[in-house]
């Protein structure tokens, strides 16, 4: 990375994580929010586990996993809430007429998103293993864990940036949460994969990629070191970032051109 | 010429109320949410945790679909009643409800608008909801008489919500005010026996959903769909007894209004 883009993206991302650090809005529910479905979840299906073929007895370590997407779902409405109020007040407009490279700005632009997934991440983890859940994986697999969901958190965030790349209105990118939150709920989120009965919900959650995602981080919750699911996040989770990335751009080009 | 008579009480329920209507019915950024969001929870409720009938001790006669039909029922009641309080406080924000201030004789009537549109908004839901879930094939044992009270539970629900967002609304009189109106609903609905019935849940949330004033309206609205009704009279008793609270804490939120000019 040369001086000048190093500095480029320096900037912005320092903007990025004080405008992140300084909103609470931003922060707190999406913290709070994911723990106390967890908590509600974790009581009320309890008995799930006794369910013939339930891989784990308990519900909290199985349902530990959904909050990690809970908060990568967040970080589209954070990250392209931000981006779309740049757009809004004409502070992309004014980036615009500075030599900053596109590649640059989307960067810095996540790094708010970076922090906010790790300490959502972190808080996460450590408030699921206070309240009893297990980790298989040890303290190497909570490490990986975090990693995973900063990587999906960022993956999902690039969503967010096209989002508000393509439409400029931070009331588009708030009305895409719903979406989202449709692949979150139509996934293993609740039963494993093999213990959802209903035919049609089965087949969609299988083809849907949260539901591997959630299976990266149960692994490593229930099962230990199963390196074939933790790939398989990974990858989905930087595939997702990569389209997300190359859709951005894209997007950003448009729109200066359009400026 | 007729002399000017201000409006009165139903006049201007029925004249808020029209126009809130309208909002909604010709917004598809208000209509789709309302419809397709509790069908979303009905489906994905219903569907990926039917197993979850299969759980020892879960004794539901009408199935799980039923079991669920029911909490999904009260909850877009309830949510109904909250976004009509989002719209409340939007009509604030760009000085509308101002202007509602001005005109009505008797103010009472401008949140009596706002209960019947958050009436019909949760109607047209629940005609939706209903027919998908009949479509489902979920099993209805009770009665009509009992599928009556079903809705009639699901009626005083939403009533409830929309007094607790109008006085929200009123007192804060900005769209910022929502995560206030929503929060405590959304935490109040889930603090219930959502997944199973109260006799299959252990630890802290028996303890907070035996004490829950929802999880009596959802044992009865289950009771009704099963065609076993229970605790009618607990459940009728709280449905009553709220909405006449927060018509109070309602009517607060309307004389803060009012000083505030």
């Amino acid at each position: 990375m040369s001086g000048s883009l190093r500095i480029q993206v320096g900037e912005l991302a320092r903007r990025s994580v004080m405008r992140t650090l300084r909103q609470p809005a931003q922060i707190v529910p999406a913290l709070i929010f994911p723990l106390f479905l967890l908590a509600v979840n974790s009581g009320g299906l309890q008995d799930a586990t006794n369910l013939p073929g339930f891989p784990t007895d308990s519900y909290l370590t199985f349902a530990l996993a959904v909050p990690f997407m809970q908060g990568a779902l967040f970080s589209v409405m954070n990250a392209g809430t931000d981006l779309a109020t740049s757009i809004e007040t004409g502070f992309l407009n004014r980036l615009a007429l500075t030599p900053l490279r596109g590649g640059a700005l989307l960067s810095g632009l996540l790094a708010g998103t970076v922090v906010l997934g790790l300490l959502q991440a972190v808080t996460y983890l450590v408030v699921g293993l206070v309240a009893g859940a297990e980790l298989a994986a040890g303290f190497g697999g909570a490490l990986v864990i975090v990693a995973l969901s900063v990587t999906i958190t960022v993956a999902f965030g690039t969503i967010g940036l096209f989002a508000a790349l393509r439409t400029g209105s931070g009331e588009a990118v708030q009305s895409l949460f719903p979406v989202f939150f449709v692949f979150l709920f139509i996934s293993s989120m609740a039963l494993p994969l093999d213990l959802i009965q209903t035919q049609w919900f089965h087949d969609v959650a299988s083809a849907n990629p949260v539901s591997y995602l959630l299976q990266a981080f149960r692994s490593l919750l229930i099962e230990g070191w199963e390196i074939g699911d933790v790939v398989l996040g990974f990858a989905i989770a930087l595939a997702i970032m990569a389209l997300g990335m190359a859709a951005a751009a894209s997007a950003l080009r448009t729109r200066l051109v359009r400026t | 010429m007729r002399p000017h008579r201000p409006a009165g009480f139903r006049d201007v329920a029925f004249a808020v109320a029209w126009r809130s209507i309208h909002n909604f019915l010709s917004n598809p950024a208000f209509l789709l949410p309302a419809i397709v969001f509790p069908l979303f929870f009905f489906i994905s409720f219903a569907g990926g945790l039917s197993a979850i009938g299969e759980v020892p001790g879960f004794d539901f006669p009408s199935g799980y679909t039923a079991f669920q039909f029911v909490f999904v029922l009260l909850q877009s009641a309830a949510f109904g009643g909250v976004f009509t309080g989002f719209g409340i406080a939007r009509d604030f924000e760009i000085g509308f409800a101002n202007r509602y201030l001005l005109a009505a004789a008797n103010r009472n009537g401008i949140v009596a608008g706002y209960a019947i549109a958050a009436l019909a908004r949760a109607l047209i839901t629940w005609t939706v909801l209903t027919a998908i879930a009949l479509i489902a094939g979920m099993d209805v044992g009770g009665s009509g008489v009992d599928i009556f009270g079903l809705y009639a539970l699901a009626v005083l629900v939403n009533l409830t919500a929309t007094m607790w967002a109008a006085g929200v609304a009123m007192r804060v009189r900005s769209i910022q005010g929502g995560p206030l109106m929503q929060f405590p609903v959304f935490l109040i609905l889930f603090l219930a026996p959502v997944y199973v019935p109260l006799s299959l849940l252990s630890g802290w949330i028996h303890a907070v959903a035996s004490v829950n004033p929802v999880t009596a309206l959802l044992e009865a609205g289950r009771g009704f769909v099963s065609g076993e009704p229970t605790v009618v009279a607990l459940a009728f008793a709280i449905g009553i007894g709220l909405p006449v609270l927060f018509a109070l804490w309602a009517r607060g939120g309307l004389r803060r209004a009012e000083a505030a000019g």
